[in-house]
């Protein structure tokens, strides 16, 4: 149910807020073996589902976003991690399902973005699930 | 796991008690027609279960707001009337067709050794079945079954043995209290000091630690060492990134469940990306008699929606129907206004 949802995301994003904040930031997600690719990512929505709505490779989110499968593990850049925020302890105990977490470890579902986020940079893990 | 011998002949056989496998029932029930559900989990639910309990969902018609258990509780009251028998905790292993196009026949079995003779099968695997995570270990593969496991079946492979268990919930806690009484030593390896498991039981294992009966360590497994499946060391990085040879001659990780397709991938269907298309009139698949609903499979303009598996098996109902009453009329008839639909339903 929650999973295919994607797509309609889009739509729904589509009216801009006001107040003539960005809209859009730049999300880089970096592979396993070192490839970038950057992407726009709408503010409000999640890197999580910017990572499907660009088909990125590495992030399964086999739960759709609910917090409940720890499949959409990424490592945030360091110079990042501080606006990205730390993660919450229901996120916590979701990444010790994770591989290899590490203190820069969060689930990318639970990162919204706004607009100071422009530029974010994160890498994905080899193995998610 | 229990072995039975005897085939259990039945209409039809449900592949997952997901809430498309179990609305399912219900459209079949109305149609006499009687069903078995067979669902690796423990539990009916599927993914609302396992995976939302408790979050809430929106978009199910008239139900505002429900949680994924309060629905699931919902579709299993809603098809009581139709007595369908669950085989929880197996896997169907192998499908069979026995029929003709005319006259399909299915010979199902599953890992706990038990066999199905069915006119129909029904396949609502939704993302096929849930299986342990495997942690990224080398190799790990060639120690499974032998040294690696992701669930006790008999204490008795762990006794005298140096047993490593990896995780903080519930599974990690409660097995390394079980455990520790038989094994020969006990290591329970987490990435910190913060357990989600029973507080009870974290206290009892803390308990441990301290009377020196088991050894807990901040890290991660990351090699198996060893030959011919018999694992004998594991290789522990420490959260300080220093590595170390412990002995190990049972791993157990635990890392949650993870989806995947499993043997649905070796029943001869069609498969398209790991979804099993099927026609939008009667939801059948490639092969005749075979049915696929919810979130596994596939037409033009598929959307994976609960309230979409729920129509899928109301039409896959009606041509099942067809397979198991060939001789009879199917008259479509209205739950608020037939009689003799609540007579199924054991209202009237």
């Amino acid at each position: 149910m929650v999973k295919m949802s994607y797509d309609n995301m889009a739509v729904c994003y589509g009216a801009e807020p006001g107040g003539g904040a960005p809209t859009k930031v730049k999300i880089t997600f970096v592979d396993s073996h070192g490839q970038a690719r950057s992407v726009e990512g709408e503010v409000g929505s999640t890197v999580m589902e910017t990572a499907r709505r660009n088909d990125i490779p590495e992030i399964a989110a086999e739960c759709g976003g609910a917090c409940a499968c720890a499949t959409c593990h990424v490592y945030v850049d360091e110079k990042w991690t501080e606006k990205a925020g730390k993660a919450s302890q229901m996120e916590e105990d979701m990444l010790d399902f994770a591989f290899d977490v590490k203190p820069n470890s969060r689930l990318c579902c639970q990162i919204t973005i706004r607009p100071e986020l422009d530029g974010l940079t994160v890498t994905t893990p080899a193995q998610q699930g | 796991m229990t072995q039975t011998n005897a085939a259990i002949d039945t209409d039809v056989v449900i592949v997952g008690a997901g809430p498309a496998g179990l609305f399912a029932v219900f459209e079949l029930g109305l149609l006499d027609i009687k069903a078995h559900v067979i669902d690796i989990l423990p539990r009916a639910g599927g993914q609302c279960s396992e995976l939302y309990p408790e979050k809430p969902i929106y978009d199910i018609p008239g139900l505002p707001i429900v949680t994924g258990q309060e629905l699931t509780d919902n579709l299993l009251k809603q098809i009581e009337p139709f007595g369908p028998t669950y085989h929880f905790n197996e896997m169907v292993q192998t499908l069979e067709s026995l029929g003709t196009a005319e006259k399909p026949a299915f010979r199902i079995t599953t890992d706990a050794g038990k066999t199905f003779n069915a006119k129909v099968v029904v396949v609502a695997a939704g993302g096929g079945s849930f299986q342990p995570k495997k942690p990224p270990i080398p190799h790990i593969e060639s120690f499974e079954g032998k040294s690696v496991f992701y669930a006790v079946r008999r204490m008795e492979d762990f006794r005298d043995k140096d047993v490593v268990i990896v995780g903080g919930g519930d599974s990690a806690l409660d097995w390394t209290l079980n455990l520790q009484p038989v094994a020969r030593s006990l290591t329970l390896v987490h990435r910190r000091d913060v357990f989600r498991a029973a507080p009870h039981s974290v206290s009892a294992m803390q308990e441990l630690v301290k009377e020196g009966k088991i050894s807990f360590r901040l890290g991660q497994i990351t090699e198996a060492h060893g030959a011919d499946g018999e694992m004998t060391h594991a290789t522990l990085k420490g959260n300080d990134g220093v590595e170390e040879k412990i002995p190990c001659s049972r791993l157990m990780p635990f890392f949650g469940l993870t989806m995947k397709l499993g043997p649905v991938a070796e029943w001869g269907l069609q498969l398209n990306e790991n979804l099993i298309p099927v026609d939008t009139e009667k939801f059948e698949t490639s092969h005749p008699g075979i049915f696929a609903v919810g979130d596994i499979n596939a037409y033009p303009g598929k959307l994976k929606l609960i309230l979409s598996g729920f129509h899928e098996g109301a039409l896959a109902a009606q041509k099942a129907h067809r397979y198991i009453y060939p001789e009879k009329k199917l008259l479509f008839q209205y739950t608020t206004s037939s009689t003799n639909l609540q007579k199924k339903l054991g209202v009237s």
